[in-house]
């Protein structure tokens, strides 16, 4: 009788070795928004504490990257922007390129730079990447604003810079962006957790991967320089996020939908297939971290 | 009618040896062989038992093994168990901070732990935002911090410092606001282990009465693991003790700690009496067929257990080996019929065993003395050296009602 009652009463939950093999788990990482929102505001406001310039720090590399490439690939190499402004060209596909990577390498370090707090306590893994990528479209968010300044500045000097009609789909572009970055930094720091050596490859790999993400040559450049190569370009789907950046804020380029969609199906496939991978290892990383 | 709350079911976790890089790979991809053929993991097989001190010969370890237990609700659970006995993988795995290589835990009620000093404090930030986090962390929302914020500082004693950084603060002070914010939570089970080691003993006092009142009042369940005996047998309702990642007890408190301490005498210890200086007695050390091992103390769940005691001398005519059990408060209980008949090999050594009267035990715990001579001269007296502890045989004994008189003849029965 005793264990017919208790048979029939419901456990809670149940831990078990085997992972279901998909389990989002999305209604878990609700009841922990407010963590996700505490996180955020602890990235946010630890990240230049005892540094005298603080913020700044976040306008100051963009600037720097975008007056450097002005210089080598402008003025130098004399890639041709068109009407554009190169340094506002330059700097419009570095801001979103770094909203990219930061969300990738802050991702992809999940497991490595949480290791003490996830071997003590449980909540649902995936609030920390969510949250890098929050924090991060905060940074992103003033280096657009910097982008802005420059942007009126220059329009006030009566240089040839308009807005696309498009622009107004602009933030799906940058969730895209986010999005992206966060699938493939949840894949990559899946594998880092057991093979070390994918930190060194994203060390790396970003900076070679920048060059195939026309960041600071336009996409139709490629073609007409290098068509041998022009498939690394194309089958890159950052390089369509940055063109159509350039041509929503700058009219410049083109704007190919057969690409965006391309991305698009890229970014959800890798955003599933980190999750997944993401999912898996959670359970057991403290174990091979 | 017991309301379980939490229930383990041959719970086994297993590691890997060694450093992780050279033939992860490989292993990788012969399990992933396995497991795409429907075969079972290669090596779930393998693995030595969880022994800190023995070179093993396996890559992998069984850092638990078929743990089994059974948490009711409201009850304080102690686990205790030397360092590297499997506590805080453990504890681990109930808090889902890993997963089990087999066997499953069911749970009735949300479980939160406490495992750690400060856990996700940040440094950088106030005591207040830590609170918050901290709080986040282990599963409040914000609004139920808030709604707890004050009573959380009064707890912890740091209100002077509470928009101070926390890196600032003593170590002593971040425990205290930790425990705080966990002392806060309310789930229903809560899982602590060894966080009350810095604290000062007026905030031990206060932590453990804390607990009480989680146990007592709030019928929460506690499951706590320490080092420090009095708190656990202060706050504990039942323990268990884990050796070699294996659940080697499970009962009372008192029962519990009295296991754990008798196998924490490492060495026999042995006392010379007594004209000559020599050591004869070389080894002596129980030997049961369950455990096939040597211990220092044992506990008795087989009535086969034997005495071994290896002597060495030049000349064993007229010596005389004997032992005497004694009760836990010092009476002499019984004796065992002295030996002389010794037989010595070639290098002066002597072998001898004798099989204790376990049957004639009552459930408890028992000290055995030896004493090794000639004539009257007393040459060698081991005092207290080693140390049983019988299991309750019987229903009688289990009841814990208890049976008259000092020992326990096992009579033949029947039925006329």
């Amino acid at each position: 009788m005793n264990n017919l009652e208790q048979k029939n009463t419901t456990w809670l939950f149940e831990i078990t070795p085997k992972n279901k093999f998909f389990t989002l788990n999305l209604k878990e990482v609700w009841q922990y928004r407010d963590l996700l929102f505490l996180f955020v505001k602890r990235d946010v406001v630890t990240m230049y504490k005892q540094t005298v310039l603080g913020p700044l720090w976040y306008l100051i590399q963009p600037l720097f990257t975008s007056i450097t490439f002005t210089i080598i690939f402008n003025n130098l190499a004399g890639i041709s922007t068109g009407t554009v402004p190169p340094f506002l060209f330059n700097l419009a596909g570095i801001t979103i390129w770094n909203y990219f990577t930061a969300c990738l390498t802050g991702t992809s370090n999940t497991f490595g730079s949480n290791a003490g707090i996830f071997g003590k306590v449980y909540f649902p893994r995936l609030i920390v990447p969510i949250s890098i990528v929050v924090s991060n479209l905060i940074k992103f968010g003033i280096q657009f604003f910097i982008f802005i300044v420059f942007y009126i500045f220059y329009y006030v000097q009566g240089a040839a810079v308009s807005l696309n009609p498009s622009v107004v789909f602009f933030p799906l572009l940058i969730i895209l962006m986010g999005v992206l970055g966060l699938g493939s930094g949840m894949f990559i720091s899946s594998l880092v957790t057991k093979y070390r050596d994918f930190s060194y490859l994203i060390g790396f790999g970003v900076q070679l991967l920048m060059y195939i993400s026309a960041v600071m040559y336009p996409l139709s450049l490629i073609e007409e320089k290098i068509p041998n190569y022009a498939w690394l370009v194309h089958y890159n789907p950052l390089a369509y996020i940055i063109e159509t950046t350039r041509y929503m804020l700058l009219n410049v380029g083109e704007i190919s939908i057969l690409g965006l969609t391309y991305t698009t199906i890229v970014t959800l496939v890798l955003l599933l297939v980190g999750i997944l991978i993401f999912n898996k290892t959670e359970k057991s990383f403290i174990d091979t971290v | 009618m017991k309301d379980i709350i939490l229930k383990a079911e041959n719970i086994s976790k297993q590691y890997r040896l060694g450093q992780v890089g050279t033939g992860t790979l490989s292993h990788d991809l012969n399990r992933w062989w396995h497991q795409v053929r429907g075969k079972e993991n290669p090596y779930l097989k393998i693995g030595d038992v969880n022994d800190r001190s023995t070179k093993g010969s396996s890559d992998y370890v069984w850092a638990l093994q078929d743990i089994n237990f059974e948490v009711e609700r409201g009850e304080v659970l102690g686990i205790i168990g030397k360092n590297g006995a499997g506590k805080s993988t453990l504890l681990k795995i109930l808090s889902k901070v890993t997963a089990p290589t087999t066997g499953s835990i069911k749970s009735r009620g949300r479980i939160a732990s406490l495992l750690e000093v400060g856990t996700g404090f940040n440094g950088e930030m106030t005591g207040r935002e830590n609170i918050y986090l901290n709080g986040a962390i282990l599963g409040m929302t914000k609004k139920e911090i808030t709604s707890k914020l004050d009573e959380i500082i009064d707890f912890s004693g740091c209100e002077r410092y509470i928009d101070t950084p926390v890196k600032r603060y003593s170590s002593g002070m971040t425990v205290r606001l930790a425990f705080a914010v966990a002392a806060f939570l309310e789930p229903e089970i809560l899982v602590i282990d060894e966080v009350l080691a810095v604290g000062d003993a007026d905030f031990q006092k206060k932590a453990i009465g804390k607990m009480q009142d989680i146990s007592r009042e709030g019928g929460r369940t506690v499951l706590f693991v320490s080092h420090n005996m009095a708190a656990v047998k202060s706050l504990c309702t039942r323990g268990i003790v884990l050796e070699n990642g294996k659940v080697v007890f499970e009962g009372s408190t008192a029962n519990a700690l009295d296991f754990y301490n008798s196998s924490n005498i490492d060495i026999i210890k042995t006392i010379y009496e007594g004209k000559i200086k020599d050591n004869y007695i070389e080894k002596l050390y129980l030997f049961s067929e369950e455990k096939q091992k040597i211990l220092s103390s044992i506990q008795i769940r087989d009535l086969n257990v034997f005495l071994y005691v290896d002597l060495v001398m030049s000349f064993y005519k007229g010596y005389t080996l004997g032992f005497t059990i004694f009760s836990a408060d010092g009476t002499a209980l019984v004796s065992m019929s002295p030996f002389e008949d010794f037989c010595k090999n070639d290098d002066n050594r002597s072998f001898v065993k004798i099989k204790l009267p376990i049957d004639i035990l009552k459930a408890g715990t028992y000290y055995l003395e030896g004493v090794f001579c000639r004539s009257d001269d007393l040459y060698e007296k081991n005092d207290r050296f080693i140390k049983i502890i019988v299991e309750p045989k019987n229903r009688f004994e289990l009841s814990g009602n208890g049976i008259l008189g000092m020992l326990l003849n096992n009579n033949d029965w029947s039925n006329r």
